[in-house]
């Protein structure tokens, strides 16, 4: 409780809390979330408290850890897909391009417009493939040229040449791994500038991973790319830098927290944290 | 292990019998209501008003009354139980009290006996608006009678909605009306249609409260909104209670008509599931 009233009070002066030495900056990049002593709860469930670290642009960053952690709540905070979670609150700052997305005049609408999220089984809407793609686009009045833009995202999410022939037939006809390229498709079609991805590919065989895993790559160059994952050779593969989250005892509550956030290399050979190697090494979780 | 089996093999025969049991019934019912209104199932049923002879006597004015009832309770439950629905399933918070208060009612409601919904509406509708003993207030009664169990089955059939769908709708940026409208409403039509449909066909069959409210028997003029009415189970109900066999032969025959616009408007739920049924 009391920590609760410090984090809330650290909100009003617009103040950024100090960030440890292996939460710097990404080389070079820009910053497009910079997350301060983030808290959430879920009634009086802890998932995560204290978070603090920065997310690059053109880049991916993979989020591994136990189960329980609190990575997924983690990340649907980033497009405040928490919201919809009755009892959530949220404490802490997270800013996006430097403005707080919990910030008062803000629409979490448009918030997720721009923060895109693909979640951990495919969920295409029960309609055409097109119109899976399409739906983004018209419920954001974004309907002109709608056949380009659809083309354009299936084209990036590596489907278009597999469905080109058949974009009115049902897009659940198509398989678990072309069916969550159209959730990525569906995602791109808004044109986000992040990607969400909350364990993308835990529900695929290892060749549509692999599919997602190319994508993944292909997209950060455009986009900035937030994976959860429970795999930690899909993070070792594809992301550039990765926090590591665990369940601590904070306060007398067991929740997540981050303890380690690094260059995915460093993450995997050399950990500065010995919870991270006990990980990381397969000793636990 | 034989005595497991012995088991299984029991509560098959249990659930057989109670299969039996209620197909025996609803065959036994058909059969004999066909086998005495057969002869007088003919077109001066569909088309004449009722008389004091029964060589001449039809259902005309009460066929078209209980289409009109039907389309009024169309109209009026299915916006009001769908809105309802809507409300409970995705805008209420079921934390707080007045919307749990609101879904306790809304089950009692089903459970309240029709006569009861007779007397609201006697003494509300009828007396209190003054709308007097017309075919909308008749109307209005079976629309509350059927609100509940619309309000019921489209719950069910929203509920059914997967959350994955509303989570990626909202992900893309919808709105919470654009994901009601343009995912949750599409999917979750079967179930609506099926449960507004089933819910109608109840509403149609109802005498009790018809009668509270002051249907008459006995109308030789076409029905109007605003006019004085009858019903087909009014009618069937007053033929029956006549001594003469020809009489009762005319009962039989219009609860043949009963039964088939209300096997037609399920045969259309039907259809209007298989149409539109999504498979997840």
């Amino acid at each position: 409780m009391v920590r609760e009233a410090e984090v809330t009070s650290e909100r009003t002066p617009i103040k950024l809390a100090p960030v440890a030495r292996h939460e710097a900056r990404p080389r070079g990049e820009d910053a497009v979330f910079e997350i301060r002593g983030l808290s959430v709860r879920y009634g009086d469930v802890v998932a995560i408290s204290g978070v603090s670290m920065d997310i690059g642009s053109r880049q991916v960053t993979a989020i591994i850890g136990p189960s329980g952690c609190g990575k997924s709540t983690f990340i649907r905070c980033l497009n405040r897909m928490n919201d919809l979670v009755p009892g959530a609150a949220v404490d802490g700052r997270a800013l996006y391009h430097g403005e707080d997305l919990y910030g008062s005049e803000v629409d979490p609408v448009e918030v997720r417009r721009r923060i895109g999220m693909v979640f951990q089984k495919p969920n295409p809407f029960p309609k055409s493939i097109y119109d899976n793609v399409a739906f983004g686009p018209r419920v954001l009045g974004m309907s002109k040229q709608l056949d380009e833009r659809v083309e354009r995202a299936l084209d990036r999410a590596a489907l278009w040449d597999e469905v080109k022939d058949r974009l009115k037939k049902s897009a659940l006809s198509l398989s678990g791994g072309q069916q969550q390229r159209l959730c990525i498709a569906r995602a791109l079609a808004v044109e986000p500038d992040v990607i969400l991805m909350d364990e993308p590919a835990s529900a695929l065989d290892p060749i549509a991973t692999t599919r997602i895993e190319d994508l993944m790559y292909e997209l950060k160059n455009d986009y900035a790319i937030v994976i959860v994952t429970h795999n930690m050779q899909q993070a070792a593969r594809v992301a550039d830098r990765t926090a590591f989250f665990s369940v601590e005892s904070v306060d007398g509550q067991r929740s997540g927290v981050l303890v380690e956030y690094d260059e995915t290399a460093k993450i995997f050979t050399q950990p500065s944290d010995k919870r991270t190697e006990d990980y990381v090494t397969g000793r636990f979780g | 292990m034989r005595a497991r089996a012995v088991r299984g093999r029991a509560f098959q025969g249990v659930l057989l019998t109670a299969l039996v049991v209620a197909f025996a019934t609803l065959a036994t019912l058909v059969y004999t209501v066909v086998r005495d209104g057969w002869r007088s199932l003919d077109a001066k049923l569909l088309t004449e008003p009722p008389s004091i002879s029964p060589d001449i006597a039809g259902a005309h004015p009460a066929i078209l009354a209980t289409i009109y009832l039907g389309l009024l309770v169309l109209v009026m439950a299915v916006p009001v139980g769908v809105g309802t629905a809507l409300y409970l399933e995705e805008y209420a918070n079921g934390d707080r009290w007045y919307n749990r208060l609101l879904e306790l009612n809304i089950q009692n409601l089903a459970a309240v006996p029709s006569i009861v919904y007779g007397i609201l509406g006697l003494a509300f509708l009828v007396r209190g608006l003054g709308l007097g003993r017309v075919l909308l207030a008749g109307g209005m009664i079976l629309t509350l009678l059927a609100l509940p169990t619309v309000v019921i089955a489209a719950r069910e059939a929203i509920r059914a909605v997967p959350d994955s769908i509303r989570q990626g709708a909202y992900a893309l940026g919808a709105t919470r009306w654009q994901v009601v409208r343009r995912q949750v409403l599409p999917a979750a039509l079967p179930g609506i249609a099926t449960g507004s449909i089933l819910a109608l066909s109840r509403a149609l069959g109802e005498t009790a409260p018809l009668i509270m409210i002051g249907a008459v028997t006995y109308i030789t003029f076409d029905p109007t909104i605003l006019g004085p009415f009858t019903a087909l189970p009014i009618q069937i109900y007053s033929w029956a209670s006549l001594p003469d066999n020809d009489f009762r032969a005319l009962a039989a025959a219009a609860i043949i008509v009963l039964l088939g616009i209300i096997l037609l408007l399920n045969a259309f739920a039907i259809w209007v599931r298989n149409r539109y049924t999504q498979r997840w």
